[in-house]
């Protein structure tokens, strides 16, 4: 098998995404650590256009954004499958990976508020984002992919550890058990599938981590906190 | 037609998003019925279809619902295997366009729709932006035609030929209605000839919204969000 590689950083839940996907089939491979502070000239030559992690290395051949990667894995090493079978739900598997990147993003807006109406309308972005996983997404099944984990599942990651970290950061409170209960139910159930427990920043080093950066991005807004 | 392999497409007439997957519907052959939405009265189909965005285009197929239109043309590859594939076979090269589709969906169309809504040096510097944004993408794509100029036998379109086609099939409409050049042979050569080229097959042409309706319609686009 040709040369597996992925350059990430560890708070990165896009990395992670990959980390999981990769471990879950199986696929060894060699975890490089990237510096974004001082981006290497093997992360420059792999993205030249987004200059971001994670990027895939197989074979030498680059693949850049998380979720093209994904699906990239998916189609090189079949076993065990994180889409399902039938064409429709694969769309609707796919439709939840885009709504992933597309409007999970509101809880990293939220992250770099403080108290007022910025913070208040990226808290009800970010409800109303939750309230379509509850509703829409998950409804009554134990993961997004059913009875095991699928590409939806490791796209929301995000959801299941980062978000705690920011509600910690931020002092607001968005899962509960009486708002979203399933929803809830599944952040639990999501770290405990084995791969995905031994494959999880540690919260208390990620708390220090993002605390920092958060507080470094208000200084430069002129904001404390 | 009988419920067996019943397909209909929710769509609206200027909607490049529905174009996309008109395109790829004549392509494979696929008969289908379409129904036209009026976005600010949308209907209890669109709304119980598409429940999360309430967009077009919708997609359904033997009563089953599927939503956004990158995620059609994909289902639409896997669902009639016959005729031209819609993605390539090969990992890497799907994953090459799948990257730079999502990048002209992502970045590049909010750079185009950041250009309509300004005026004057906002939107002097948004379009600069998206000339930028265009060289980027040229010069990340002069790889997919190793043989010179883009070339297409019959209608052999892609999902990133598709992507393209839908967002400047009609550029010329764009142009007349901004009153600003897009595509410039000079600036962007491949780009050009690839659209080009895609304008002359029939697939695309028949899909082309009628002109004078689409140049009114980007007119008052622009003309509401600048007000």
């Amino acid at each position: 098998m040709e040369e597996v590689k992925l350059i990430g950083t560890w708070p990165s839940p896009f990395s992670y995404r990959v980390i999981w996907a990769l471990k879950l089939k199986g696929i060894p491979y060699e975890y490089i650590e990237e510096d974004l502070s001082n981006k290497s000239p093997m992360l420059l030559q792999y993205n030249p256009l987004h200059k971001k992690i994670p990027v895939l290395v197989h074979g030498g051949k680059p693949i850049c954004e998380s979720a093209v990667i994904l699906q990239y894995i998916e189609d090189v090493w079949p076993q065990n499958p994180l889409l399902p079978n039938d064409p429709h739900e694969r769309a609707v598997a796919r439709f939840w990976v885009q709504f992933a990147d597309n409007k999970v993003p509101c809880i990293w807006r939220l992250f770099r508020t403080t108290e007022g109406d910025e913070q208040e309308e990226a808290k009800k972005e970010s409800m109303e984002m939750l309230r379509a996983l509850e509703e829409h997404g998950l409804r009554d099944k134990k993961f997004f992919g059913g009875d095991k984990i699928g590409i939806a599942d490791i796209a929301f990651g995000q959801v299941a550890h980062w978000l705690e970290m920011i509600e910690d950061l931020v002092g607001v409170k968005l899962i509960e058990a009486h708002t979203f209960p399933h929803l809830h139910a599944w952040t639990k159930n999501f770290k405990q599938v084995p791969i995905i427990k031994e494959n999880l920043p540690e919260y208390g080093e990620m708390l220090v981590y993002f605390k920092r950066a958060r507080y470094n991005f208000l200084a430069t807004r002129g904001l404390g906190i | 037609m009988g419920e067996e392999n019943k397909v209909t497409l929710y769509g609206m007439w200027a909607s490049p998003f529905v174009r996309r997957v008109k395109i790829a519907l004549k392509i494979k052959g696929i008969p289908y019925e379409y129904v036209e939405e009026d976005l600010r009265n949308k209907s209890q189909f669109l709304l119980q279809y598409n429940p999360v965005h309430k967009k077009v285009p919708v997609l359904v197929h033997n009563g089953n619902p599927i939503a956004e239109s990158l995620i059609i043309l994909e289902y639409i590859n896997e669902t009639w295997k016959h005729g031209r594939k819609i993605l390539p076979e090969d990992p890497f090269e799907r994953a090459k366009v799948r990257f730079w589709a999502d990048f002209l969906q992502q970045q590049f169309l909010d750079s185009l729709c950041s250009a309509t809504k300004s005026r004057e040096e906002a939107h002097e510097k948004a379009m600069k932006d998206v000339f930028k944004k265009l060289t980027v993408f040229e010069e990340g794509t002069e790889g997919f035609f190793p043989n010179g100029s883009p070339h297409f036998e019959g209608e052999n379109l892609g999902f990133l030929d598709i992507v393209l086609c839908s967002l400047f099939g009609s550029h010329k409409v764009g142009e007349e209605a901004l009153t600003m050049k897009i595509i410039d042979p000079e600036r962007h050569p491949l780009v050009h000839s690839w659209v080009t080229a895609m304008n002359e097959l029939p697939v695309v042409k028949e899909t082309l919204p009628p002109r004078d309706k689409m140049v009114a319609f980007i007119q008052s686009l622009r003309g509401n969000s600048l007000d």
